[in-house]
């Protein structure tokens, strides 16, 4: 047991439906887990019950030592947790330089009537945010289209930039919904080793769905599988490669050689 | 890469800039001031007036991407705070003939510029009393909150003859504004809704716009930011009640119905949703449109057969002109793009690179 994340036989019921049943987990600060499972599983239920944006019917979400179940979306991030979407989420009609800007929103210290009489102290803010959020676009290569507008660039561009927008809210724990779907496997791949550098880089503690399995199982050094909900098995990715009940909840049938 | 030598360059022509434009701005309005029809100043003021009441309102609707069809609401409370403090004691026991008016509003009397920003700040004091019913919806049901709480305040200034004096409305108040107050106003308040929108705050708002699901994962509250912008909103609409009521000098509920939200709304749809520019051509093109036009509502001789003055006329007119301009241009003139010296000195050449 450790203080830093833990999840405590979370429960997520959608009328009749349990999307997800007696989910626990306890991740280490710098581990890089992977959470995987057919489509309809409940990964993203998972997540939408850590970030706040579901609250659960039972269990709870501790981070940190504090239980911040229930809290309101905004107020995890604060605290440190940050996460991409898996249907992408960009604010399309701002500027890629701006949508990252938006990360330091939470953080900032003047009032608000400051901004409107243009008092210098929130000058010299902005223009911190401004530089800040150009080197988090530098990192991810995105430099060059930082005044292009979000909405225009090209797929794999996009999903770089809901990570650097994420990496802006300074987390210790990001969460990581499908990063590489709809990539091709050039890209793939350049995602891995940005995923790696990163997790160096921002001292990050990794949480991440995919269903690429190459990328997965190359990548995490923990594996939990979900099926209908239900936690079916937990371990390093050789240990959930031979283990028979996930084949059989990939394929249907257990695999004869 | 640096963005600070550029930056400096730029801020300090844009200053320069600004201030000439000001001046001018004042020369022009000093001219009006001392050789300008009352025709020419009516209009004038009128511009003004608009022009605050639609960059503000496109704070909400424009910036933050909610329907609100509530202004009118806060201009009522602002035009009647505002002149029931400029009137003297004695004026108002003799216009409250039917019921006498509460204290301390019998007794209060205060200077214009004092009614005007007590009329912004009462304005405020309900839009926060408001706004939690409001921003507990979204979307449609928002707009018919607001909607509501428009008609509420109108029936209320029916019926709250004690306060308002009822149907009879308020006459003979002194008129206070001139060129200076309207337009110095109207200056104030786009540089302030400016700069605010330029901020973290405003780019809060408008990624509420965007996305509010991925603005709340990026650390936005969306309620304290919707909250901000409205409040914002409904304290300069506020102050431009107090000004438009001093401008016609005699205020009555039906001034104030939700037509005069529906002419706010063409006019910052035809400018430009969510461009502070937009808003501000919008307005200034419905207020010199809107006495233009009033020829199409006097009776017109064609020699042959002469047609009688149809009034309501000029309404259809803009109706029309509404649906060209979502037809043609659906974004408005501006669509999200504002006027910048930078974008003007590119188009005159004048811009290095
Ligand atoms: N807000 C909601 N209301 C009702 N049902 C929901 C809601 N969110 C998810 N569900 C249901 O819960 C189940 C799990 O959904 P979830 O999105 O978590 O799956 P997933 O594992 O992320 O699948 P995928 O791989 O397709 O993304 C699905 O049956 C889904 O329809
Ligand atoms: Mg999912």
């Amino acid at each position: 047991m450790n203080d830093f994340f833990r999840l405590e036989s979370l429960v997520m019921q959608f009328g009749g439906l349990t999307a997800v049943k007696d989910f626990s987990l306890s991740i280490e600060p710098g581990e890089l887990v992977g959470l995987i499972g057919p489509n309809g599983a409940g990964k993203t239920t998972v997540f939408n019950m850590i970030t706040g944006f579901l609250t659960p019917t039972s269990g709870r979400v501790l981070w940190q030592g504090e239980d911040i179940t229930g809290l309101s979306v905004h107020q995890i991030t604060a605290r440190g947790i940050a996460r991409t979407f898996q249907n992408i989420r960009l604010f399309s009609d701002m500027t890629v330089l701006e949508n990252v800007m938006v990360s330091f929103h939470h953080k900032v210290r003047s009032r608000f009537w400051k901004a409107m009489l243009g008092l210098p102290s929130h000058g010299k803010e902005e223009r911190r945010i401004r530089q800040e959020s150009y080197r988090f676009l530098q990192e991810l290569n995105l430099g060059h289209l930082a005044d292009e507008k979000a909405g225009n660039l090209a797929y794999g561009q996009q999903r770089r930039l809901e990570i650097a927008r994420a990496l802006a809210t300074y987390p210790k724990l990001l969460l990581l919904d499908e990063p590489a779907a709809g990539m091709n496997p050039q890209e793939t791949m350049e995602l891995a080793d940005l995923v790696l550098e990163i997790r160096q880089k921002h001292a990050l503690t990794i949480f991440l769905i995919e269903h690429d399995m190459k990328f997965v199982m190359g990548l995490c050094e923990r594996i939990k599988v979900l099926d209908y909900g239900i936690s079916i098995a937990e371990g390093t990715p050789e240990e959930i490669q031979s283990n028979p009940d996930v084949i059989k909840a990939y394929l249907g049938e257990p695999k004869h050689a | 890469m640096t963005w600070k030598g550029k930056d400096m360059d730029t801020s300090k022509r844009n200053l320069y800039c600004n201030l000439a434009a000001l001046c001018l701005l004042a020369v022009v309005l000093y001219l009006f001031d001392q050789y300008g029809t009352e025709y020419q100043i009516r209009i004038l003021n009128n511009m003004a007036v608009f022009i605050t009441l639609a960059v503000s309102y496109n704070l909400v609707n424009g910036m933050c991407g909610l329907l609100h069809l509530g202004p009118n609401a806060f201009i009522t409370i602002g035009a009647y705070t505002s002149a029931l403090l400029t009137m003297s004691p004695m004026e108002k026991q003799m216009s409250f003939i039917i019921e006498p008016l509460i204290w301390p509003f019998s007794v209060l009397q205060a200077p214009f510029f004092v009614s005007l920003i007590a009329g912004g700040v009462m304005a405020t004091i309900f839009a926060f009393i408001i706004s939690f019913p409001v921003f507990r919806v979204r979307g449609d049901y928002l707009a018919i909150v607001t909607l509501g709480f428009g008609e509420v305040i109108r029936v209320l200034c029916n019926a709250l003859q004690g306060v308002t004096n009822g149907p009879l409305g308020l006459k003979g108040l002194q008129p206070y504004t001139n060129l200076w107050w309207s337009w110095g106003i109207a200056v104030f308040t786009i540089i302030v809704i400016t700069k605010l929108v330029n901020s973290s705050y405003g780019r809060a708002m408008k990624a509420i716009r965007e996305d509010e699901i991925a603005a709340k994962a990026m650390g936005v509250d969306p309620f304290r930011h919707l909250m901000l912008a409205f409040l914002v909103s409904a304290f300069f609409c506020g102050v431009a009640g107090g000004l438009m009521a001093h401008l016609i000098t005699t205020i009555s509920p039906t001034l104030f119905t939700f037509f005069l939200t529906f002419n706010l709304l063409i006019i910052i749809v035809v400018g430009g949703l969510g461009s502070t520019t937009g808003a501000v051509i919008g307005a200034a093109l419905f207020a010199w449109g809107g006495e233009a036009l009033r020829v199409v509502e006097s009776p017109m001789n064609f020699g042959a057969f002469t047609i009688p003055g149809i009034p309501g006329m000029r309404m259809v007119l803009f109706s029309v002109i509404l649906m060209v301009v979502i037809i043609f241009a659906r974004r408005g003139i501006m669509g999200r793009n504002e006027f910048s010296w930078n974008w003007l000195f590119t188009k005159l050449g004048l811009n290095a690179k």
